[in-house]
């Protein structure tokens, strides 16, 4: 079981390998979050929204079910089609269900982590559907058949070279051409006729207001709208956390959303639907998968506020070092590494330890969520039930029993010194990584408390 | 004024010069200081690393040598932060209560309680800070990049009074340099990483010396700058304050 503490940490080491591209990674996304700072100091109020949004988010939170039936009710009235899901599966079935009903067979997607966390695209390609996501940084990395590396940026990990490289493969443009615009330009003719001959449109959902049954969707590149105003489907999915309770706290909500994201302040579009069009058809698909079980765990059930707005993975200066990818997760970085046990801690055992604890992610979340403390609190749990190896556990054991007992601490400290200034190789080898990349401190001839006794006493 | 120090395990075995210093300001600035010669550990590497169940002793052993002491001072902001988050003990839960609300980072208790900011030191060096991030972020030594607010920073104010100390900020003021206790093993990588570019950010600043108010993070930036053969050197917050200057 040990092997599984490593997975983040040997997949960030093979991502540090290419040291020029880690610090372009790394700039990259401290620029993003450089942007977030300014925009964030312009707002004296910055502080006080972030702790009302936190307080709403709470409130939703317990009362959830209250609200989630008010929300249902709106939405029917509206004259939108509700699903509930159980679990990724049982989500994919329904989507899959209203597609199949519709004969659809083109669909646009606009980015959702949902779909993403469910599998939804494999699903609906495996019965022979055609999913294009229309984001482009999900467009790149769909066609290079990737996951996202970020919330937000999904493509971040990459360079124009690859992107240019991918859409020469798959799109047949100018090799090396590297112009953004060019690049930018080739996706968009491309995805023009998607959106034209699509007979649905998938999006996902930012904020859905119980008071209206109306929900919100967020994008920069007007996709989410695009897909929906041209196919005579909307198929919205969304996690029951997405909840707010009325309307008038979107304001909150909008002005942190984009201003912790991308450092504007306000997304390009922020698209409200409440009802479907004429000869359109509207469908709510509401998942649990998890949310109610992490809802149901005391030290956890704060994770559910989360707005997704990946500033806690722009600050986080593992996840910036390590890329995204080595969360093997859809959700990634700080908060990913909070949401991911709770869906299966065996698998994801290994990324509550993927952090300093340093807790810059927990002050910079706009809703206000104790992330690092989490992150401490599932490596209890995770120890406690079965994560730790036995010899792990043993050594912990020792340590701690040495540890409290001031004699034979002395000693060992002494015994450990000496050997530190006798027998320097036993310390300073490749099986300590410690030695690998640093040298280890210097043992002094006597430890403070020895100096003490001598000088004090 | 009963001061009771509390040198942490790694500080004792492997710096004990930092706590040497930390004792001697102390006594600097009109404080009865006494250390309990019976401390060990308290017990965060444990805890940090999802054993906290196992720091139980730990605890026991804290509170026995700490207990009845107008205040606690460390010269470490993370096993402070430890004590003031974790310490529990369900015999004397009383007692550990008081305590974590009397355990002070030696920078904040200087500022805060002692209210003296000029010890009377003398570093004639360019120093870079390096923030630590439980000290920072936990205790609340300083103000962060990530809030809104006014800003301050308890050891910058220490460290401005010191004579001849010309204080350089990294372009990152406060981003962690990537030592997290067991992490710095467990994800060798990431680790040195960041450690890394923390030293680059304080290099480019020309700077002779990176300070600051964890040992820890020093060691691990110290490990670093040594492989590198750099000429930058470390050196405790503590040190730099119990530097003397003779013509006040
Ligand atoms: S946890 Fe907070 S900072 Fe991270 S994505 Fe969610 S809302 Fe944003």
């Amino acid at each position: 079981m040990e092997h599984k503490i490593k997975d983040h940490s040997n997949a960030a080491a093979r991502f540090l390998k290419d040291e020029e591209r880690a610090t372009w990674h790394d700039e990259t996304l401290w620029f993003v979050r450089s942007k977030r700072d300014k925009a964030a100091q312009q707002l004296p109020e910055w502080e006080s929204l972030r702790e009302m949004a936190s307080g709403i988010k709470a409130h939703t939170l317990s009362h959830l079910d209250k609200y989630l039936l008010a929300f249902e009710a709106k939405a029917k009235a509206n004259g939108v089609h509700v699903h509930w899901a159980t679990d990724a599966e049982e989500h994919n079935r329904i989507v899959y269900s209203i597609l199949a009903k519709h004969k659809a067979k083109n669909v646009v997607k606009s980015k959702s982590m949902l779909t993403e966390e469910c599998g939804l695209n494999h699903h609906l390609e495996s019965q022979g559907i055609s999913v294009v996501d229309t984001d482009l940084g999900e467009y790149i990395v769909q066609l290079r058949k990737e996951q996202p590396s970020h919330i937000v940026l999904p493509a971040i990990h990459l360079k124009k070279e690859d992107v240019s490289n991918t859409f020469h493969e798959c799109l047949q443009t100018e090799k090396n051409n590297f112009d953004p615009a060019y690049l930018t330009n080739s996706a968009r003719i491309v995805l023009r006729e998607k959106f034209l001959e699509a007979d649905a449109a998938i999006t996902g959902v930012n904020f859905a207001v119980a008071e209206t049954g109306s929900i919100v969707i967020c994008t920069n590149e007007g996709n989410a709208d695009l897909g929906v105003h041209s196919a005579p489907l909307h198929i919205a999915c969304m996690g029951i956390e997405k909840l707010i309770p009325k309307a008038k706290h979107l304001g909150i909500f909008l002005r942190l959303l984009a201003r912790s994201a991308t450092g504007q302040p306000i997304t390009s579009y922020s698209s409200h639907f409440r009802r479907p069009r004429k000869g359109q058809e509207m469908h709510i698909v509401l998942v649990d998968n998890g949310r109610t079980q992490q809802l149901g765990r005391k030290d956890f059930k704060d994770s559910l506020k989360c707005i997704r707005c990946g500033a806690c993975l722009n600050t986080c200066p593992v996840y910036r070092r390590s890329g995204g990818h080595s969360y093997h997760n859809s959700v990634a970085g700080p908060i990913g590494a909070i949401l991911a046990p709770n869906l299966d801690m065996r698998k994801n055992a290994d990324l509550p330890f993927a952090s300093t604890l340093c807790g810059s992610c927990t002050n910079v979340c706009p809703v206000k969520i104790n992330i690092h403390e989490q992150l401490w609190s599932w490596r209890q749990i995770l120890m406690k039930e079965w994560y730790g190896s036995p010899a792990k556990k043993a050594s912990m054991k020792a340590m701690a029993f040495v540890l409290s007992r001031p004699r034979m601490y002395k000693l060992s400290g002494k015994i450990g010194r000496k050997i530190m200034q006798w027998l320097p190789g036993l310390v300073n080898n490749r099986l300590n990584p410690w030695h690998k990349n640093r040298e280890m401190p210097q043992a002094p001839r006597q430890s403070f408390n020895e100096w003490y006794e001598k000088n004090k006493r | 004024m009963k001061v009771a120090l509390f040198i942490p395990c790694y500080i004792d075995q492997f710096f004990p010069k930092v706590a040497i210093a930390t004792l001697q300001v102390l006594e600097k600035v009109g404080c009865e200081v006494f250390y309990p010669v019976n401390q060990t550990c308290c017990g965060q590497p444990m805890a940090n690393a999802g054993y906290a169940s196992l720091a139980n002793s730990c605890n026991k052993n804290f509170i026995q040598n700490f207990y009845g002491f107008d205040y606690i001072v460390s010269p470490s902001g993370s096993c402070v932060a430890h004590v003031k988050e974790h310490l529990h003990y369900k015999p004397r839960e009383k007692e550990a209560a008081i305590m974590r609300n009397n355990v002070y980072e030696l920078t904040e208790f200087l500022t805060d309680v002692v209210k003296v900011v000029n010890v009377g030191a003398y570093f004639p060096h360019k120093v870079g800070l390096h923030t630590s991030c439980h000290g920072q972020r936990m205790l609340g030594l300083s103000s962060m990049s990530e809030r809104v607010g006014p800003s301050f920073s308890k050891p910058e104010q220490l460290l401005n009074e010191v004579k001849g100390l010309q204080l350089m900020r990294p372009a990152r003021v406060d981003e962690c340099c990537g030592f997290g206790g067991t992490f710095c093993v467990t994800e060798e990588a990431v680790s040195v990483r960041m450690g890394q570019d923390r030293i680059r950010d304080h290099a480019a600043n020309e700077v002779e010396y990176i300070t600051g108010g964890d040992v820890s993070c020093l060691m691990h930036l110290e490990g670093i700058l040594k492989r590198q053969k750099s000429r930058i050197k470390v050196v405790h917050i503590a040190e730099i304050l119990n530097t003397k200057w003779s013509i006040k």
